[in-house]
C-alpha cells in the first residue's frame, strides 16, 4: 500500500485544494502518470503516481483542502 | 539564469498551450532546458479548473459577437482575459534546478515584472496576498501558472495597450472587483511592444539564483 502525500510546495505553502483528481478509486494507475491536480495560489500543481497499481481510497475531494504532509489517498501496488 | 526565448507572435490560446505543454515533456525528457515564451493572443476569456464560471459576467451571445472565444485551462486562478495588447509571457522553467518553490517562482515572476516597469517608468508594486504587479491599486500584471513534475508553465500577462483593458468588463477578474490598467495608461504614451520585449527578456536573464 503506498501513501498518497501532499509533499513540500514551498515556503509559506502550508496548504493546498484538491482540484481534479485525474483517476478514480478502483482505476489502475501507472507510476509517475498524473493523479491529481491541487490548486495553491495562483498556482496548479500535479502530484504524480508513487507507483503503478490501483487507487484505492481518496481521502480528500475535489474542493477540500490539505495540509503539507497530510495523506491524499492510497494505491494499491501491483 | 539561461533560457531559450520562443517568440510566437500572435497566436491563438490553444496552440500556445500545445507548445508549452510539449516545451515541458521535452525538458522533462532531458531533450530541453529553461524557455521563455513570448507572445500575445487572440481575445480570448480564460478560466482555470476551479475558476467560477459566475465571474465570466458577459453572456456567450456578446462574446461571440465580439469574436471573443472561451477556454479552459489547467493553470492556477480564477478567470481571465487575454488580448493582443497584452504581452503574453510564459516561463516554462525547470524547477528541478533552480529550486522547488512554487512561492519562490511566483515572488521572483513578480519582481521581474516589476523591474520591467520601473525601467519604463512605472511604480509598480507587489502586493502581499495578491498575486501579480499592481500600479497603486490597479493591476497591471496578472499571474497564474501550473507546475507538472516541477516544470513551470502558463505565466502572466502584462497589459501594454489602454484599448484592450474595456474587454475585462465582461468578466470579474481572478474573481475580484479589480481595476486593471496599463502600460500604456500609466505613461500616457505607446511604447512599442519589441521595446518591452526586450526589456522582459533582460530582466528575466537576472533571474535569482
Amino acid at each position: 500500500m503506498a501513501k498518497i502525500i501532499l509533499p513540500e510546495l514551498g515556503e509559506n505553502i502550508t496548504k493546498a485544494t484538491v482540484s481534479y483528481w485525474f483517476f478514480q478509486p478502483g482505476e489502475k494507475v501507472e507510476e509517475k502518470a498524473d493523479l491529481v491536480e491541487l490548486t495553491t495560489d495562483k498556482a496548479t500543481f500535479n502530484l504524480p503516481s508513487p507507483c503503478t497499481g490501483v487507487l484505492s481510497d481518496v481521502y480528500f475531494h475535489e474542493g477540500d483542502t490539505v495540509s503539507v504532509g497530510e495523506i491524499l489517498g492510497t494505491i494499491e501496488e501491483s | 539564469m539561461r533560457f531559450q526565448v520562443y517568440d510566437l507572435g500572435l497566436i491563438e490560446f490553444r496552440p500556445a498551450g500545445e507548445f508549452q505543454r510539449q516545451l515541458v515533456q521535452k525538458i522533462k525528457e532531458g531533450r530541453a532546458g529553461h524557455s521563455l515564451i513570448l507572445c500575445r493572443h487572440r481575445p480570448v476569456i480564460t478560466f482555470g479548473r476551479s475558476a467560477n464560471r459566475a465571474n465570466i459576467l458577459a453572456t456567450s451571445e456578446e462574446l461571440n459577437a465580439k469574436g471573443i472565444e472561451l477556454a479552459e485551462t489547467e493553470r492556477g486562478g480564477d478567470v481571465t482575459y487575454h488580448g493582443p495588447g497584452q504581452l503574453t509571457v510564459y516561463p516554462v522553467f525547470d524547477l528541478n534546478n533552480i529550486k522547488k518553490d512554487i512561492h519562490l517562482f511566483l515572488r521572483n515572476l513578480e519582481g521581474r515584472i516589476t523591474s520591467v516597469l520601473e525601467i519604463l517608468g512605472i511604480p509598480a508594486v507587489r502586493r502581499e496576498g495578491l498575486t501579480g504587479a499592481w500600479v497603486g491599486k490597479k493591476k497591471i500584471a496578472s499571474i497564474g501558472i501550473a507546475v507538472k513534475n516541477w516544470i513551470t508553465y502558463h505565466g502572466f500577462a502584462l497589459n501594454v495597450w489602454e484599448d484592450d483593458l474595456r474587454n475585462f468588463s465582461l468578466i470579474r477578474p481572478c474573481g475580484m472587483d479589480i481595476i486593471m490598467t496599463s502600460i500604456e495608461s500609466e505613461s500616457k504614451r505607446l511604447i512599442p511592444m519589441t521595446r518591452i520585449k526586450d526589456i522582459l527578456i533582460k530582466e528575466m536573464y537576472r533571474w535569482p539564483r
